[in-house]
């Protein structure tokens, strides 16, 4: 299908059904004999809905699967199994059963009923009390891969939401006068803001509400732990669960990038000041951004050959599609941002030498060294950290050799540690690349795993295998010295520790085998010294991070600002995010001021 | 340069070529799809702002370079990577050096001269015709000794003999510098070890990024878990683990040559 009318299938607003139960629309497309295809008209604000059980009759792809028969006993939701079967009506003309689905129009959302008779076209609505019924809603799932099929492939898992459920979804929102989603979000989004202007269908609009504090809609949207930030405040989700902003922000950057409707926004007058920003990571673009909007003059060093830090080299394709990572990097160089590749600060430059060409400094360069266990065997073949996993799949296109140069690590039997969202990605990749089993090794039980809930969820659905309470003690190689299998100790959870969680204690004589031909090491990563070792004067912190004032990011080095997990150690793209906004704008003020 | 399979690039690189150093490598990466792979470079001229590698052809990525013709352009360099070589004026050094290795022995070998060292070479090739730099490093060295497997040129036999024989017939020897194939370096370690003479080794592993992301170039040192990007790439050769920098860095021969095959078709 050409792009273009995949983009206008995705936001031309339909009148569009629901399931009662579960409120996922009907827009399935199937066109098989068993299905009962049924259209509707909107006219001026009141609803003529046609009903046909004849396949040819309309052209529309909304459909119920039916099981079977001509004659219709029962009509199953393909997405909860509920019954649509409403046993309180019934049919006024024949005295059938009758169906019920939720249509939604613009701006209401109303039970509709038609008769399951073969030839009989009653149909009805209901006059419902609005409010009653929005509370009924429930959140709205993304449409997304089949699980099977997204388990081969490398695309993005979801879809994305559709306009009908992102007015939907919106329609949720309680528009709290004092928003506890906003206090949430390390950024302070105008959450209730953007969500009113997708009721009012104004998407590009929100998109560019959010975009007063937020750039990088789009990807927050994908990446961001909305679960634990802005949505875990959400006074909807105290009674039920609370509104997908995540997802509502996705789809309004996904609309008005989709759409071409982005527009460059005004540059103030030169300040003739300039600034380098190290690390061209989430963090480092927010703040050139932020700085080349406000009039500097900004550039960027990145040490690899692409920029984008960890969302072009470390978060896979199918989580957060390069294309739009590139998007989002075009659009600071539109700005005036230039960017210089290849540029690892501390060898080719050093930070004093970067002072006397630029007014003040950024670092951004993240946590970059990965941690190893230091177990016995960890040095044989096919035995990765989880950053060059990574690295070779994401930024060397490994998944393509031999198209690409670079080889593809490849195990039948894969073991990941660790159980972050990094290990979720090692383990969804490896399984996207043929490997035949994937096991997700975690030494804590599952309410501990760090990764966001809905990537556990899309690992398990996948065919994902997690062995919890577990933790690696030694490898095994074959005679070639690649791994074969690992040595495995069971955990049991004591005290809780400095980090709040239950600290495991391995469990004697509890030791079995674990067959795998390939290892991914997912436990963390450290500091970098490449850039400290060139700036001795650079004070850190005891474990190796930057220290910095936290009202402003400065370091003790004056005009040197850093954030992110150069100074937190790792954590997540949005805390970078705001790190670089609150240091671009301690930046502005000092040098105002000269 | 030497049959046809030993290429000397001379890459502009100005900001490198200021700030590079002997024993510090770069990575080069030709095209889109290419790999990256690390060069360690063999000499600088910060005034032209050029930097010299010489590579050996073996994989598609150097028969690649090969196809390359003066004044076409590399997609991305990057450098310098890894630390400098350690360099003091100590005395009597031992430079020794295989293969291609002999390319960056030269740039290390020139800093110990400089420095004001007593400087012996040993080089070794299969045979004559795959002999580099000779004259070069006859022109910056004390003492030069060339062997080749074959005998045909200079003493028959490895490095190790020529090694083996200062060894015994010196004391002043302060360190030996060493730089080649593995088996050849390990050889030398094993040599140098009884005569308790530091003895370093610059370690070229696979590497993916080359500034301590990817930790594929690990190697043991002393039982300890190093990066050879970060920490070296030189190192204190009697405490490598070389067997496993072997088995670690034919990994993926399967997939090399499958890599070439696939560029032939």
């Amino acid at each position: 299908m050409l792009e273009q009318e995949v983009r206008l299938l995705k936001y031309k607003t339909y009148l569009s059904y629901y399931c009662p139960h579960c409120s996922t629309t009907f827009n399935v497309e199937r066109q098989d004999e068993k299905s009962l295809i049924f259209n509707a008209a909107y006219k001026q604000q009141d609803l003529v809905v046609k009903l046909s059980p004849y396949l040819d009759v309309f052209d529309t792809k909304t459909s119920i699967p039916v099981e079977e028969g001509d004659m219709l006993d029962d009509l199953i939701c393909p997405h909860c199994k509920k019954s649509l079967i409403n046993h309180e009506e019934k049919c006024e003309k024949c005295g059938s059963k009758v169906g019920e689905v939720i249509v939604s129009t613009q701006a209401k959302l109303i039970p509709f009923y038609f008769c399951v008779n073969r030839g009989c076209d009653w149909h009805g609505i209901k006059k419902a009390d609005q409010k009653t019924i929005r509370r009924k809603i429930p959140r709205q799932t993304m449409p997304e891969q089949d699980p099977k099929i997204r388990a081969h492939n490398f695309k993005e898992v979801p879809y994305g939401y559709t306009s009908e459920l992102a007015l939907l979804e919106a329609d949720r929102c309680l528009q709290c006068k004092n928003p506890k989603c906003v206090e949430g979000c390390p950024v302070n989004i105008d959450i209730p803001g953007f969500i009113k202007l997708i009721s009012e269908e104004q998407f590009d609009a929100a998109a560019r509400k959010i975009k007063e504090t937020n750039l990088f809609p789009a990807v927050c949207g994908r990446v961001c732990p909305q679960e634990s930030q802005c949505e875990i405040k959400c006074i909807v989700g105290i009674k039920n669960e609370p509104v997908a902003i995540g997802r509502l922000e996705r789809f309004v950057a996904d609309y008005e990038r989709d759409m071409n409707l982005v527009e460059i926004v005004d540059i103030k007058k030169s300040t003739g000041k300039k600034i380098a920003v190290i690390g061209s990571g989430p963090g480092g673009l927010t703040v050139a951004a932020d700085m080349q909007i406000l009039g500097y003059d900004v550039t960027i060093f990145e040490a690899l050959h692409e920029a984008g830090g960890v969302l072009t080299y470390g978060i896979p394709e199918f989580r957060l599609p390069k294309s739009i990572v590139n998007f989002e990097i075009d659009y600071l160089v539109k700005l005036g941002v230039k960017i210089e590749l290849n540029h690892i600060i501390g060898n080719i430059l050093t930070l004093d030498e970067l002072l006397e060409h630029f007014d003040a400094i950024y670092i951004g360069v993240g946590a970059g060294l990965p941690w190893f266990m230091g177990l016995e065997g960890e040095s044989l073949g096919n035995v990765y950290s989880a950053n060059e996993y990574l690295t070779r799949m994401n930024l060397m296109k490994a998944y393509k050799f031999p198209e690409y140069d670079t080889p593809m690590p490849k195990g039948n039997k894969v073991a990941v540690i660790g159980g972050g969202n990094v290990a979720m990605d090692c383990a969804r990749s490896a399984l996207r690349s043929g490997s035949k089993e994937v096991n997700i090794v975690y030494r804590r039980s599952k309410k501990e795993l760090p990764a966001r809930e809905e990537e556990v969820h899309h690992a398990e659905q996948e065919g994902i295998n997690f062995h919890l309470l577990t933790s690696p003690i030694r490898y095994f190689g074959d005679r070639r010295n690649m791994v074969k299998s690992m040595e495995c100790i069971r955990m049991e959870l004591g005290e809780p520790d400095a980090s709040g969680r239950r600290r495991p204690l391995p469990l004697e004589n509890s030791n079995f085998m674990l067959e795998c031909d390939m290892a991914i090491v997912a436990i963390g990563n450290g500091p970098n010294p490449i850039l400290f070792n060139s700036a001795p004067d650079l004070k850190l912190n005891k474990r190796g991070y930057v220290e910095v004032n936290e009202e402003t990011g400065e370091t003790s080095k004056e005009f040197v600002y850093a954030g992110g997990d150069i100074v937190t150690g790792a954590a997540t793209v949005i805390l970078a995010m705001g790190a670089g906004r609150i240091a671009a704008r301690a930046m502005h003020e000092k040098l105002s001021k000269i | 340069m030497a049959k046809e399979t030993i290429i000397r690039f001379d890459i502009e690189a100005p900001k490198i070529a200021l700030k590079i150093k002997p024993g510090q490598f770069v990575i080069i990466r030709v095209n889109e799809t290419g790999e990256r792979i690390p060069l360690t470079v063999a000499d600088k001229d910060a005034f032209e702002g050029t930097i010299t590698i010489i590579f050996q052809v073996v994989g598609k990525t150097t028969a690649l370079m090969r196809s390359l013709n003066e004044g076409d352009f590399l997609l991305d360099v990057v450098g310098p990577l890894g630390k400098a070589a350690e360099i003091e004026n100590i005395g009597t050094v031992i430079m020794v050096g295989g293969g291609t290795g002999v390319a960056i022995l030269y740039h290390v070998t020139k800093a110990f001269k400089d420095a004001g060292n007593h400087v012996i070479v040993i080089m070794g090739a299969k045979e004559k015709e795959m002999l580099i730099l000779e004259n070069e490093m006859k022109a910056i060295c004390d003492e030069l000794v060339v062997t080749t497997d074959d005998g045909s040129y200079g003493e028959k036999g490895f490095v190790t003999m020529p090694l083996e024989r200062y060894l015994n017939e010196r004391d002043d020897i302060k360190m030996i510098y060493t730089i080649g194939p593995i088996i050849m370096m390990k050889n030398i370690c094993n040599l140098t070890k009884p005569y308790n003479v530091p003895t370093m080794v610059s370690l070229n592993p696979i590497m993916i990024d080359g500034t301590g992301m990817c930790g594929g170039c690990r190697v043991k040192i002393g039982g300890k878990t190093k990066f050879s990007c970060v920490d070296g790439p030189d190192f204190d050769g009697h405490e490598v683990d070389f067997d496993e920098l072997m088995s670690r860095n034919s990994q993926y021969l399967q997939d090399e040559k499958d890599s070439l095959l696939y560029s032939i078709k």
